[in-house]
């Protein structure tokens, strides 16, 4: 069984009289353990498919099952008791709470998971360890370095150890030796059996992945596995 | 379990928003501030108000009626004029009413001067001269300090006697014992019998210390031969009350010869006759107060929906952030109520700050203390403020679309 199965998936959004179709009857399948990138230009729906595979949004119409449930049609509610268990965001611009703590931004998934609080902390101290930000728990977000911040994020992300880790741009704000860190961290994962999909037009990034969707225009131009 | 730590989170994410923004938190509570203390004092000074005037009328006891020419209470000119026309209650009506009264207690008649008391060199002036008969203990539900009070022959007989209240005897006797000693009662020795015990003030405004008691045919031979008297009748317990009083009605009418058809020409008055006047009163004031408090508790909560909104769009990224962490519409929700009623219940606390020195300095006047109930009405009332005032910001907030809310920048 594949964990992600997206049937002719269609995104409109309607901007007035105008319709746009951000994804038009996208159909794909990723299996357990992937290492996925998705690339393509400026406004090709990246981010769209992004956001369906990660039951932030709905499809206007299409079928989308995850982990063999289907989730299209699930309310508000629903769905963010999926993005909670199954889904590990980690986003360009990092989304911190800028006033928590590194370690209390870990620790919020696990809160709307309704984990007590001693267990809760102790999880989210092994989370941090695991990306090599043990002596960083108790700095807010603008005390620590891009890298740094991405890297509580990846924390946070798989903290609730997610079925999914969903990137989007992870590294378009960070140098490129950063960036390039954090791409190890994301080898690691992958190693270690994580799912991943990496939103991304930078090819450097993109190589890490064992397989490359690319999009145009909101349509699947190209889908190959990268041996390595 | 996780409804307790989401709000714990959202206690987190309170006190957090409002340390952030301290003044902002502080200027929006203003109308909360002044709901508050309008509501705690308010309260505070009726349960004042009410405590003083139950301690002051329970004198007049609970079981007892006040036959007499006049109501108690007034309500227009022509009430009065009526009553005004009426026949004295004369003592042949009293004696009569006496004998045939059965229902009763006791029976006591009351006639009444003010009179300076005079002994050897002192003088005490305007003292209330009672004149009355044993029963008077009884119906009056007094207690005696020294001595006795007037027996049934002293009351009969006419010997000339009297019973002190307490301030009385203070002012007459600085030194020694009142009993057996001699006073001038309008030019006339009176033998002290009796002190009685020290009963306070009536509603902050008439001692009752300062009266003498003595029997009623003195009473008659040395001020006023045909006095206009009050009949106290004592029906022995609340319960009674209603019976004895018609009772007594029937008894007036026929000994008065009131027609059949023709109204009552005289009045029988009771204790619940105050606390009715005064409910009347204490209601007025207290609509006067809850219209004030309502009115800023109002205003204060359009105040904290506004800046509930501002926080909700300040924060919009936040919301999506947590939302797409995995919070519930519940959980946003119960964030931006908790944080409402938080900036809320900190204006109630303030408002109780202020409101607590100015209790302090109504005391002076009353016996009013912030009891535990007004505080927690207080509290209460803030929090509740603060949930309606949130909720429709706070609806927005957990309907926030997730995608969009973390475009927001
Ligand atoms: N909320 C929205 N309302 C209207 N149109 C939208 C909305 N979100 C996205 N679109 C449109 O859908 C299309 C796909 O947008 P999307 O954000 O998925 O692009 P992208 O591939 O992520 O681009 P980028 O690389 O610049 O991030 C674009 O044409 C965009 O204008
Ligand atoms: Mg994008």
């Amino acid at each position: 069984m594949s964990l992600i199965r997206l049937e002719q998936i269609s995104r409109r959004y309607e901007m007035g009289s105008e319709t746009i179709h951000a994804l038009r009857e996208v159909s794909l399948t990723v299996d357990r353990a992937e290492y996925l990138a998705i690339m393509g230009p400026s406004g090709s729906g990246k981010s769209t498919l992004m956001n369906l595979i990660g039951c932030l949004d709905s499809p206007t119409s299409g079928k989308y099952e995850l982990n063999g449930v289907d989730v299209s049609d699930m309310d508000d509610n629903d769905l963010a008791e999926v993005r909670n268990k199954e889904i590990g965001f980690v986003f360009q611009t990092f989304n911190l709470l800028p006033r928590a703590s590194a370690l209390h931004n870990v620790e919020l998934p696990l809160i709307y998971a309704g984990i007590p609080a001693g267990e809760r902390r102790q999880v989210a101290i092994e989370a941090l360890r695991n990306v090599g930000l043990a002596d960083r728990m108790t700095h807010k977000p603008n005390e620590m370095s891009g890298g740094q911040r991405q890297r509580v994020a990846v924390a946070r992300a798989l903290v609730n150890r997610p079925s999914i880790l969903l990137a989007d741009e992870p590294t378009g704000n960070l140098d490129s030796k950063t960036g390039a860190e954090i791409m190890e961290l994301f080898e690691t994962l992958a190693a270690a059996g994580h799912t991943i999909i990496v939103v991304t037009h930078e090819e450097d990034v993109a190589k890490h992945a064992r397989r490359v969707v690319r999009i145009r225009d909101g349509l699947i131009a190209s889908d190959e596995r990268v041996s390595r | 379990m996780r409804f307790l730590s989401e709000a714990l989170e959202s206690l987190w994410i309170a006190w957090d928003a409002i340390r952030a923004n301290k003044l902002r938190a502080g200027l929006t509570t203003l109308g909360i501030i002044i709901g508050i203390v309008t509501v705690t004092l308010m309260g505070t000074a009726i349960q004042g108000l009410r405590r003083s005037f139950t301690q002051s009328i329970s004198m007049l006891g609970t079981d007892n009626l006040y036959v007499q020419r006049f109501d108690w209470f007034i309500n227009s000119r022509e009430q009065w004029m009526e009553q005004n026309r009426r026949r004295s209650i004369n003592v042949a009506q009293f004696r009569e009413f006496e004998r045939q009264m059965v229902g009763a207690l006791a029976v006591a008649p009351e006639a009444e001067t003010f009179q300076p008391v005079r002994r050897e060199k002192r003088n005490a002036s305007s003292v209330r001269v009672v004149g009355t008969t044993e029963q008077f203990l009884l119906t009056a539900g007094l207690t005696v300090a020294q001595g006795r009070f007037l027996t049934r022959e002293e009351a009969r007989g006419g010997r000339p006697v009297c019973v002190l209240g307490a301030s009385v005897a203070d002012s007459l006797f600085l030194h020694g014992s009142p009993l057996g000693q001699r006073v001038h009662l309008g030019g006339r020795p009176f033998e002290v019998v009796g002190v009685l015990d020290r009963l306070g003030e009536f509603l902050g405004a008439f001692n009752l210390d300062n009266q003498v008691m003595i029997p009623l045919e003195q009473f008659r031979t040395t001020f006023w031969h045909d006095p206009d008297l009050t009949i106290q009748v004592k029906a022995g317990a609340v319960e009674r009350l209603d019976e004895v009083r018609e009772e007594v009605r029937g008894l007036m009418r026929k000994i008065r010869r009131v027609r059949p058809g023709q109204p009552d020409d005289f009045a029988i008055n009771q204790q619940d006759q105050f606390l009715k006047t005064f409910n009347r009163v204490i209601g007025t004031i207290a609509s006067v107060g809850l219209f004030i408090t309502g009115l800023s508790l109002f205003v204060g909560g359009i105040g904290i929906m506004n800046i509930m909104f501002v926080s909700v769009a300040e924060r919009t990224k936040e919301i999506g952030i947590r939302k797409a962490i995995g919070a519930k519409r519940r959980a946003i929700l119960l964030q931006f109520l908790i944080e409402a009623a938080a900036i809320c219940l900190f204006g109630g606390l303030i408002g109780l700050a202020i409101a607590w020195p100015v209790t302090l300095l109504l005391q002076r006047v009353m016996p009013a203390t912030m009891s535990p109930l007004i505080v927690s009405v207080a509290i209460g009332v803030s929090l509740l403020t603060g949930v309606v005032a949130g909720f429709l910001p706070a609806w927005r907030a957990a309907r926030l679309n997730p995608v969009d809310a973390l475009r927001n920048e």
